[in-house]
């Protein structure tokens, strides 16, 4: 009852004086819309520098297969072909921290477009979900391939804006026909410009086809020749009966392993197996989820015992990773100082009119004490009214806050997100700042003596 | 026992280094239910006099009986809550609340009360307390609406909304004119004896003082004399 009296007489204090309540609450407002506009333009920026930071691909896992190691010699990691395509269905499956998955089928050969020729940095046999993962969706020109070209090996590819400057002379290259090892492939769909990557590899020198495509029509390796740099590659299929055409010269760097050696170590009989598997994790605080769901899914697929060494190893991007985390943090950190300097600059304003209450109101404090009101009322009183003006001052300034950064991205085409926690923040801090700048005041009232608070001209 | 007794109060303001004595050994005492004035010149202690005797203020030494209650060395908080339940006040310059009504100007001292008074029984005894002032009208008025005279009413109402023991009214005429001064007079004096009020009205108009039965002369912090007159209701 008392505490509902208080807050009447409070609010009818303020009532009493509306021009001043508004020019105080004015303040606090905004103090804490521009906290919120901040914080939703940071917060946006920060989620535009993570999606920036996802199209360098930060969130992207590699899995590569496992090293193969015969009579004493190691391959180096990807020498035995252990990964098949059926292992990506299943991540994208049963790993709910992975949102796409891609394999990989590797081919560096000639490109070939009428007089011109041209070897790609990249040329990769992968599933239309390999956009995704690298974030390149949108094309420059033209449509990516589907998922029916990949079952049917279509013979259809995109290509990066390189190849279009190399082999076409910076023309259209859509639905014309390019040549790779004999085989006619139907340009569908040309990417957009992504440049260099960080180690300075052009990532526009890309050729993308359907990875059966590639597999079996490009590369065409055996089942039994899986190490491909222990073994002579040069086997024909007969879908690529013109291979022989364009000889490779490849020299046997390595011994042949004997029967006994070879029988040793048997390869796992995998029918189809792909180079590589890209993955990407649903977002950068998901990664190391999605290292612990991929190595599992994999493991068990693969028959590994729980002794066994993993036949594959999942790389992720540390570095860029803790790029991005950490200028996300900074530029947390810097909004969050300049909105507490401008909820502080609120606060003085409370503060100061306050004060300027308090000598104003020196007579109905001098009265109120003589009739009864002990220091701890006049307290009271004044700290709620301090503390009204910043609730009030808070939501509208909430309000405010929001539609401004609506406004901003509206107008001004920022990236801005609502971030729940700055509202809570805000309403937090400026209860906060009227407990703090409303108690100066409000104990300087309480301290008045009555007699001379009544005589106070 | 009387309602007030005030036994040798000495009463020293220290401004600095300098010692400036107002009261200097007062001995006073007061029945339940008269009507006495405190005379004297400006400077002569006893607006000092009536702080102390209002609670305001506590005495440099001697004591103070209220009620049979040695109540000099009291807390902040404890003489507010005595002053809240035993004391009225009406003030010179009437000291409403501005934008505010009369009902909330009456009502408030009851926001302080310990006891427990929902809004709708506070309404009510201030609406009847200002009826019976003929301010029935006037509830919703703010004290920028109303005359003086009316003003001075609603104060009066105000300080008599907690049933007190003692009115004590300072130069309650003061910025009234003479009709309405009279009018004043007049209605303390039928609530002195309608209600057995105390009032302890003090003034320098010997016109005004005169329409208490006693008159306690101060003069440089001492009682000069008294005068006691019947209780007649007196000339205006």
């Amino acid at each position: 009852m008392r505490s509902y009296i208080t807050l009447k007489t409070a609010l009818g204090a303020l009532r009493r004086n509306v021009m001043r309540t508004v020019l105080t609450t004015l303040g606090i407002i905004i103090g804490v819309a521009s906290v919120i506009t901040m914080m939703d333009i940071g917060h946006g920026s920060s989620i535009a520098i993570q999606k920036t930071m996802i199209s360098i691909g930060a969130n992207t896992l590699v899995i590569l297969p496992g090293a193969i190691s015969t009579a004493g010699i190691n391959y180096g990691a990807g020498s035995m072909m252990t990964l098949s395509p059926q292992d990506a269905d299943a991540i994208v499956k049963e790993a709910p921290a992975v949102e796409a998955v891609a394999p990989i089928v590797r081919a560096r050969t000639q490109v070939v477009y009428g007089n011109r020729n041209w070897v790609p940095t990249y040329v990769y046999g992968t599933t239309p979900a390999f956009l995704q993962v690298r974030d390149w969706t949108d094309l420059n020109e033209g449509e990516a391939f589907t998922d029916h070209d990949v079952r049917n090996a279509s013979k259809v590819c995109i290509v990066g804006q390189t190849i279009v400057d190399q082999l076409f002379t910076g023309q259209s290259p859509v639905g014309k026909v390019v040549r790779i090892r004999n085989v006619d492939f139907k340009v569908l769909g040309v990417l957009k410009k992504k440049g260099a990557n960080l180690m300075g590899l052009d990532q526009d020198d890309i050729l993308l086809a359907p990875w059966t495509t590639i597999k079996y029509r490009v590369v065409a390796s055996s089942l039994t020749s899986a190490n491909q740099s222990a073994t002579n590659t040069s086997s024909t299929t007969a879908v690529n009966s013109l291979s022989q055409i364009y000889p490779e010269i490849q020299q046997n760097l390595y011994p042949v392993p004997t029967a006994s050696e070879t029988a040793d170590a048997p390869l796992p009989i995998r029918f189809t197996t792909v180079d590589q598997i890209l993955t990407a994790a649903r977002s950068s605080d998901d990664i190391p989820a999605a290292i612990q769901q991929i190595t599992m899914l994999l493991r068990d697929r693969h028959h590994l015992r729980d002794t066994a060494p993993s036949d594959f190893t999942i790389r992720d991007m540390t570095e860029i990773t803790k790029a991005m985390s950490s200028t996300t943090e900074l530029i947390t950190k810097l909004l969050l100082y300049v909105a507490m300097i401008s909820l502080v600059v609120g606060g003085i304003g409370i503060m100061n009119i306050m004060l300027v209450s308090v000598t104003e109101r020196t007579r109905e404090i001098g009265l109120r004490m003589a009739v009864g009101a002990d220091p701890g009322d006049i307290l009271r009183q004044f700290l709620t009214e301090a503390i009204i003006l910043c609730l009030l001052g808070g939501s509208i300034g909430i309000l405010t806050g929001r539609t401004c950064s609506y406004l901003v991205s509206a107008v001004l085409h920022w990236p801005t997100a609502a971030s729940l926690g700055a509202i809570v923040a805000a309403v937090v801090v400026s209860a906060t700042v009227g407990v703090i700048f409303g108690f100066y005041p409000a104990w300087k009232a309480s301290r008045l003596n009555p007699i001379e608070a009544l005589r106070y001209e | 026992m009387d309602l007030i007794e005030l036994r040798n109060v000495h009463k020293t303001y220290f401004l600095g280094e300098v010692e400036l004595p107002v009261l200097l050994g007062v001995s006073l005492n007061i029945a339940r239910g008269e009507f006495v004035s405190l005379m004297g010149v400006s400077g002569s202690g006893k607006s000092t006099l009536m702080n102390i005797l209002g609670c305001l203020d506590y005495p440099t030494s001697g004591e103070y009986w209220l009620e049979g209650r040695e109540i000099s060395r009291l807390t902040a908080s404890e003489q507010a809550r005595l002053r809240n339940r035993m004391i009225g006040f009406v003030f010179q310059s009437f000291n409403l609340l501005p934008r505010t009504t009369a009902l909330e100007n009456v009502r408030m001292p009851l926001t302080y009360t310990r006891e427990n008074i929902s809004e709708h029984q506070m309404n009510q005894r201030a609406t009847e307390l200002l009826e019976k002032f003929g301010l029935a009208d006037r509830t919703h008025h703010q004290p920028s609406q109303l005359s003086g005279g009316q003003q001075q009413r609603v104060a009066i109402a105000r300080s008599l909304i907690n049933n007190p023991q003692v009115l004590l009214a300072d130069e309650p005429t003061g910025n009234l004119d003479s009709r309405t001064s009279a009018e004043l007079l007049q209605m303390f004096q039928q609530l002195n004896r309608s209600e057995n009020l105390t009032i302890i009205l003090v003034t320098h108009d010997p016109g005004v003082a005169h329409h208490a039965q006693r008159i306690i002369y101060i003069r440089d912090g001492l009682i000069e004399k008294e005068t006691t007159q019947p209780k007649s209701g007196g000339a205006v």
